[in-house]
């Protein structure tokens, strides 16, 4: 069959499993495409790739479309997200003078409580506590501030620094940080190389982070909605496969490969299946859905999930929130979403906003097959966003 | 407005990194400082505040740039500018898109011009001469590999030197893969067998 190639730039990441799948599993060729995945070197040369067309879609940090259209960072290009690729799969660790300290103050590295962790840190840190991000508009950034206001962490002087997530591990053991976020495999690839112990995962601090975006130019989206709906049905299969639990070792395999992660398969089950060893000495952890990918209708692109971005970036930056929020919503393209995936009967619910961190439990909500069941989505502190009108 | 342009070059690897420098330096009235360790880059660059940064687009480190483009105020921002051969032009179209982060109000294009388009130009010709030393040498590496199979398959099955070959690239085509491939699984599970 006569398939059109679609180049499409990533991070080597376990969150980019949507894409690789979709390539490797043959999802891209049953909707007529063929993606030629390019790995990118850093996220602002991704960010590049796509906004100068060197590429047609990425695999973005959800701030990052967001950010573009607050007029953050420099140039403009206007961006969409099309889909959610994954909620949550961040970790925060310490290096392991902090770990000690912790351990020392009786810490038991439950890997779940953010309100208990931030309590033990805030006791165990030095006056500047140093953090290292993969990027200035990330999920990491909005989580790690989001839980240092809301914790003892608060009366800390806290620095938040970018350092290339590969390079993280090198940069705890030399002192450059004290403790970092960052997406996996590299937080366990830190552990392993002995340097640091996990604290918590992203999820405990927000049950429903969206993290990655799938993204494309607003022009390509207009000019060639044909590909962009192949597009976004393939990830969407490559989504629903890994949802299978039974997919999740295959997916490792196929993530590890030296053209994709080029670690070992072992690493990214941690993500995959939830199973962490959170420090040197082995310790295990499991966390349930660490990484999402289907389930819930995860990868609808709530545009909700933007205004919640949005605000805490306008607060940050000195700008009028209601704005930023308005600006914001018309990048998370739930109208897209609906439009390219209706067809494949997906479960795709019938409000296309919602107060964000408002589920203690999973709840059934209205959709277009009536059978969708929202995940818990709560904040640690359980506070409750209310985009703007 | 300043006389002297201040250029930081990011470069890990000295022979590059002199490279540039020379480059440069020939092109007139720019001081250059060059630092080789990305540990803490954006204080080490906010220390020299300069007019350019270069920095290869496929240094990973660049992302540390991002935050002193968003952290200063407009007119300290420095123009930083990203010079590679293979991503394929981006960092012009970055430049011709007026990546406006990267631009300092006052800084003329026609002083920035010259600078970028040898520094560009010297990237290139260092780019290249890695990748063409590279193929070099995967080439012969698979050349190696495919001579040790050869080997192994005529000792085996008994079979002339020309055989073996022709054995081995009807196998790859069969299982459309590449005879260097095909090889290398050959020689791997001889090794775990023997």
């Amino acid at each position: 069959m006569r398939t059109v190639t679609l180049p499409v730039a990533y991070m080597p990441l376990v969150d980019a499993a949507p894409l690789i799948v979709a390539r490797e599993m043959g999802f891209d060729h049953t909707e007529g495409i063929s993606l030629d995945l390019k790995p990118a070197p850093s996220w602002s040369a991704l960010r590049d790739m796509l906004a100068f067309g060197h590429v047609d879609a990425a695999h973005l940090l959800s701030p990052i479309p967001v950010a573009m259209a607050l007029g953050l960072g420099g140039f403009a290009t206007p961006l969409s997200a099309v889909s959610v690729l994954s909620l949550n799969g961040n970790v925060i660790g310490v290096g392991t003078k902090l770990a000690g300290r912790l351990a020392d103050h009786g810490y038991s590295f439950d890997f779940s409580d953010a309100q208990a962790a931030g309590a033990a840190l805030a006791r165990s840190s030095d006056e500047v506590l140093v953090f290292g991000v993969p990027f200035t508009f990330s999920m990491h950034v909005e989580l790690l501030r989001y839980w240092i206001a809301r914790t003892e962490l608060a009366s800390k002087q806290v620095e938040i620094r970018t350092v290339p997530p590969p390079l993280m591990a090198r940069a705890l053991a030399s002192g450059e940080i004290d403790a970092f976020c960052v997406g996996e495999p590299w937080g366990s690839f830190a552990v392993d190389d002995n340097v640091a112990a996990l604290l918590l995962p992203g999820k405990a601090i927000w049950t429903c982070a969206p993290e990655k975006v799938l993204a494309v130019r607003n022009d390509w989206a207009e000019t060639e909605p044909e590909l962009l709906g192949g597009l976004m049905r393939s990830v969407w299969r490559a989504g629903r496969w890994l949802s299978n639990q039974e997919s999740r070792t295959t997916a490792s395999e196929m993530l590890s490969r030296k053209a994709y992660l080029n670690v070992s398969p072992e690493l990214v089950d941690r993500a995959l299946l939830g199973e962490f060893t959170v420090s040197a000495n082995g310790e295990q952890r499991h966390v349930d859905g660490f990484v999402e990918f289907f389930e819930g209708a995860a990868t609808f692109p709530w545009r909700s999930q933007a205004k919640w971005i949005a605000h805490q970036l306008a607060i940050r930056n000195g700008l009028d929130t209601t704005t930023a929020e308005r600006q914001a919503a018309s990048v998370f393209r739930s109208d897209l979403y609906r439009r390219e995936l209706h067809l494949l009967g997906v479960e795709i619910p019938g409000a296309s906003e919602k107060l964000e961190g408002a589920l203690p439990e999973a709840k059934a909500v209205a959709s277009t097959n009536g059978s969708l069941i929202l995940p818990r989505n709560a904040f640690f502190d359980r506070s409750i966003f209310e985009p703007a009108g | 407005m300043k006389q002297h342009l201040t250029v930081v070059v990011v470069e890990q690897n000295q022979e590059r990194a002199f490279a540039i420098v020379d480059a440069l330096k020939e092109s007139g009235d720019a001081d250059v400082i060059v630092i080789d360790s990305v540990s803490g880059l954006a204080r080490k660059i906010a220390t020299h505040s300069p007019d350019i940064v270069l920095i290869d687009i496929d240094n990973p480190s660049r992302d540390m740039l991002e935050e002193l483009t968003v952290a200063s105020g407009p007119m300290e921002r420095p123009v930083a500018m990203f010079v590679s051969g293979a991503a394929g032009g981006l960092a012009q179209d970055a430049v011709e898109a007026g990546m406006s982060a990267y631009v300092v109000d006052g800084l003329k294009a026609d002083r920035i011009k010259p600078i970028m388009d040898i520094a560009i130009a010297r990237f290139q010709v260092l780019r290249q001469m890695r990748v063409e030393l590279e193929e070099t040498r995967r080439a012969l590496e698979e050349r190696k590999l495919i001579d040790r199979a050869k080997g192994l398959l005529m000792k085996a099955k008994g079979l002339q030197e020309d055989e073996a070959y022709a054995l081995l690239r009807k196998t790859a085509m069969n299982q459309n893969r590449r005879v260097a491939d095909v090889a290398e699984a050959l020689v791997t599970a001889s090794g775990l067998l023997s």
